[in-house]
């Protein structure tokens, strides 16, 4: 019989976290701090506004880009929230989660041999869809030391003749870094200069603390070279409805529609009729969000370091990425470990890329009563070490 | 600060200082030094728990009465109003807009203890002119608490990217 699978697809890695949950969905009574998505409800408003998309047999296709309604409400916000003009028309398009996009985009944008610049730790999708776009990806290594920021030299350092883009994954899944308007500043410099394209992936752009999120799309000269990848599932807590956008410049967003167009057909109708709501009325329940998880970090990286686990402190997404370098594990090592003998589940750095070596990936996506009993437990098992 | 204090203290009332303050980034001095104030001037005035009597081998009776009275010179209703929430029994007194002037919600042992109150006590109250009680049936939800049981619910998987 012939092999029936692709050369490329076997080549590809499963995520690291895929292994991770196997062994934890073993065990029975052990407590998470590993998830990466909201634990709070969807807001009732959003949900029954849903149910009600149902109530009226509002089950067909919508348009392939989405809903006009919704289209105009994400131009409406972004312009409200982080200065970014986009024109629902042709600039805008609903997709299913934010990981459809950074696929979508990646396919539009590579030809064979383009390389990518891919700052790690973060999320897994972007290696694989680079290589799966037929893209040569070049990791960048951010260093603790930097705050996990990008910074222009390295670039620089990584930069050759067949560097078409640039993957900005700011606020980061899994460091918690940011990149204030200041970080950015440089980094835009550079790109203009060496003609880059940039995907900027800002799904956790409501859940920075301290200080609002910038787009990069929104400097001067960028908006024509960067593609925004955003969604709901983060800041609404709507992860199950699968509902996330691109915006980007005419010219490349016409290509992405086409995939979509083929693959996808169009994003889920009833969720994107409780997007308009959301987007309408929901800036009260992201703001009380923000505030709790805000009190989470607080709480959590304050126990972290009074344990004493160094953690570099995070100003975005849910998570902290505390070191362990000074426990002489791995970080796979010290995972299963603390899950075998306390039961506790956090995930190992090295899922998000090899440079994540040292450090753990702990959410606190999570009630200060389950923080505290996690917490716990990962004192106990440090203070056997 | 305060503001987040009270939302969180209005969730769960036995959150300790230490754990505010972590929450807060802040220390406990300041955290007890705000809840002080705070009891000082009166914002804060007591710490309750919430009880699904249901759950329990107690019997309790709630019933919500709509009172109209006649307003007195220069008091207006506050005075009526003392008259009655002065009354163990009585948990709350609100004035109202609307058709009625008091909404009174008394708390008794048995539905007789309730109509007793209501019969002996509050109606015969000089300004009061009519009241209509309504006995609760069912709660379902109170202090933005669900007090029946919900559905299970499909949580989220143990580890997620």
């Amino acid at each position: 019989m012939r092999d029936p699978l692709s050369k490329q697809i076997k080549e590809i890695e499963p995520s690291g976290i895929r292994k991770f949950f196997d062994i934890v969905s073993e065990m029975k009574d052990a407590i998470s701090l590993g998830v990466g998505e909201p634990d709070f409800d969807t807001p009732w408003h959003i949900r029954e506004e849903g149910i009600y998309s149902l109530e009226q047999g509002r089950t067909f296709y919508t348009s392939n880009a989405g809903l006009k309604e919704l289209k105009e409400e994400i131009s409406k916000y972004l312009s409200r929230r982080f200065a970014l003009e986009y024109d629902p028309i042709d600039e805008v398009m609903v997709t299913v989660g934010g990981s459809e996009g950074i696929d979508g985009a990646l396919r539009a944008m590579l030809d064979p041999g383009d390389e990518v610049l891919l700052p790690q730790p973060s999320y897994v999708s972007y290696e694989p869809c680079v290589v799966l776009a037929g893209g040569v990806p070049r990791i960048i290594e951010l260093k603790e030391d930097n705050s996990f920021k990008l910074t222009r030299e390295q670039i620089l350092e990584n930069i050759t003749d067949k560097t078409k883009i640039l993957i900005m994954p700011y606020p980061n899944n899994p460091t918690g870094a940011i990149m204030t308007r200041e970080d950015l500043e440089e980094i835009v410099q550079t790109v203009l200069e060496k003609d880059l394209y940039v995907i900027s992936d800002e799904i956790y752009s409501e859940l920075t603390y301290g200080s609002d999120h910038v787009s990069i799309a929104s400097f001067p000269g960028m908006k024509e070279r960067t593609v925004v990848i955003n969604g709901f599932s983060k800041s609404y807590a709507m992860t199950g409805w699968r509902l996330g956008y691109i915006c980007a410049p005419a010219v490349i967003l016409e290509q992405i529609l086409k995939i979509h167009q083929f693959a996808i057909m169009c994003a889920p109708t009833n969720s994107q009729y409780a997007a308009v709501e959301a987007l309408r009325n929901g800036d009260e329940d992201v703001a009380s969000m923000r505030t709790a998880y805000n009190q989470r970090r607080n709480y959590l990286v304050k126990a972290l370091r009074d344990m004493g686990m160094q953690c570099f402190e995070p100003f975005g997404a849910f998570y902290t990425f505390p070191s362990i370098k000074k426990f002489g594990m791995s970080s796979e090592e010290f995972a299963n470990r603390l899950l075998k003998e306390e039961k506790v589940a956090v995930v190992p750095g090295t899922a998000f890329g090899s440079s994540g070596e040292g450090f753990l990936r702990i959410s606190y996506a999570y009630s200060i009563e389950d923080l505290k009993r996690g917490l716990e437990r990962i004192e106990a098992f440090i203070s056997r070490l | 600060m305060k503001k987040q204090i009270l939302d969180a203290i209005s969730k769960n009332s036995r959150i300790s200082t230490k754990d505010l303050a972590a929450m807060l980034g802040t220390t406990e001095q300041e955290v007890e030094k705000e809840l002080q104030e705070m009891e000082d001037a009166k914002v804060i005035c007591g710490y309750t728990t919430l009880i699904n009597w249901d759950n329990t081998d107690c019997e309790k009776v709630t019933a919500l009465i709509q009172v109209k009275v006649t307003p007195q010179r220069d008091m207006g209703f506050n005075k009526v109003a003392e008259r009655i929430y002065r009354f163990s029994e009585v948990k709350s007194v609100y004035l109202m807009s609307g058709n009625f002037d008091l909404t009174v919600i008394i708390e008794g042992s048995s539905m007789k203890e309730v109509a007793r109150f209501v019969s002996e006590k509050l109606s015969t109250l000089e300004y009061v002119t009519s009241t209509a009680t309504y006995f609760v049936l069912k709660k379902y939800k109170e202090h933005g608490v669900a007090m029946t049981q919900e559905s299970q619910k499909a949580g989220r998987m143990l580890i997620t990217p």
